[in-house]
């Protein structure tokens, strides 16, 4: 199995995903910039944090025109798993492959903290190596975590079981507590909360693994 | 040319913290009179075209494809003639 960690101008925890990957999942894993025009080969995709061109005019906005991202969506709309952590998830929003949009937090602060999620749908190609409703504790460390959908969009992802996670106690003001979301087709994830950083006990917690090799368990069937 | 002052803000119904901050500033420094403070984004952007429709259209084609997440924000904007 062979995945892809995109680095853009301005990631940060580009690494931290690159080191999950190939020391706590065993498995082989590139660095790609996001000037590279294709992905293949790769059976999945993971689009890290950080503030990608310098989060200028919004978070993610930019991101979203490199040349990378024409492959990115390819791989979506291949069923391929493609997974975004914080800036990750904001360039997922922007670039319209998840519903909805991260707004600066309530409290205008960058909060930098372990957060206990619930598992609101471990029937995803993410999550399925965890309890149904099961308490993680995950990492989060973002100024614009703030998941903002209309209510519209709020009864189509609770119709289609699309929120992933929640927070326990809700950080930055997101609308009903949503931590992560899934597209309708379920192949693609986005969260502002770090899995990558809950790998190995020696960060804290290990909590975060699950995810991984969920997504592995996935690609390998 | 066409010189676009184009003006995105948070929908009324989006919470816009950052305005609320400096509304508390403002409210802390004795600015009792302040009673509302909405922050948004200003963009000036010359464009060449013909005839104010055209210019209009590229404003509005800008402003869908890049300038404004319509999921949270709008937008208004003037359009002025300007010499080349």
């Amino acid at each position: 199995m062979k995945f892809a960690v995109i680095s853009f101008p301005g990631s940060n925890c580009d690494m931290d995903m690159y080191y999950a990957v190939r020391d706590s999942l065993n498995e082989d894993v590139d660095l790609v910039t996001s000037d590279a025009t294709n992905l293949d080969g790769y059976d999945g995709v993971l689009i890290p944090g950080g503030f990608s061109y310098g989060d200028y005019l919004r978070s993610g906005a930019v991101a979203r025109f490199a040349p990378v991202m024409e492959s990115v969506k390819e791989m979506a709309a291949e069923g391929k798993p493609v997974l975004g952590v914080c800036n990750g998830f904001q360039i997922l929003t922007e670039a319209n492959l998840l519903p909805g949009s991260l707004q600066h937090n309530t409290s205008m602060e960058f909060i930098s903290d372990w957060s206990k999620l619930r598992v609101q749908n471990n029937d995803t190609m993410f999550t399925d190596q965890y309890e149904e409703s099961e308490v993680i504790d995950i990492p989060i460390a973002h100024g614009e975590g703030n998941y903002y959908c209309d209510d519209e969009t709020l009864a189509q992802l609770k119709a289609n079981d699309q929120i992933v996670f929640t927070y326990e106690d809700n950080p930055n003001g997101s609308c009903d507590n949503i931590a992560g979301v899934v597209n309708e087709q379920g192949n693609v994830l986005g969260m502002m909360p770090h899995p990558e950083r809950a790998v190995e006990s020696i960060l804290g917690g290990t909590d975060g693994l699950k995810l991984f090799k969920s997504l592995l368990n996935h690609v390998r069937s | 040319m066409y010189l676009a002052q184009i003006y995105v803000h948070h929908k009324a119904s989006i919470l816009d913290p950052q305005g609320e901050a400096v509304l508390n500033a403002l409210q802390r420094l004795g600015y009792d009179k302040v009673d509302a403070v909405k922050q948004g984004k200003y963009f000036e952007v010359n464009i060449q075209a013909d005839s104010e429709d055209e210019a209009s259209k590229v404003v509005n084609d800008i402003a869908k494809d890049l300038l404004v997440n319509h999921n949270m924000e709008s937008f208004e904007f003037d359009l002025k003639e300007v010499a080349k």
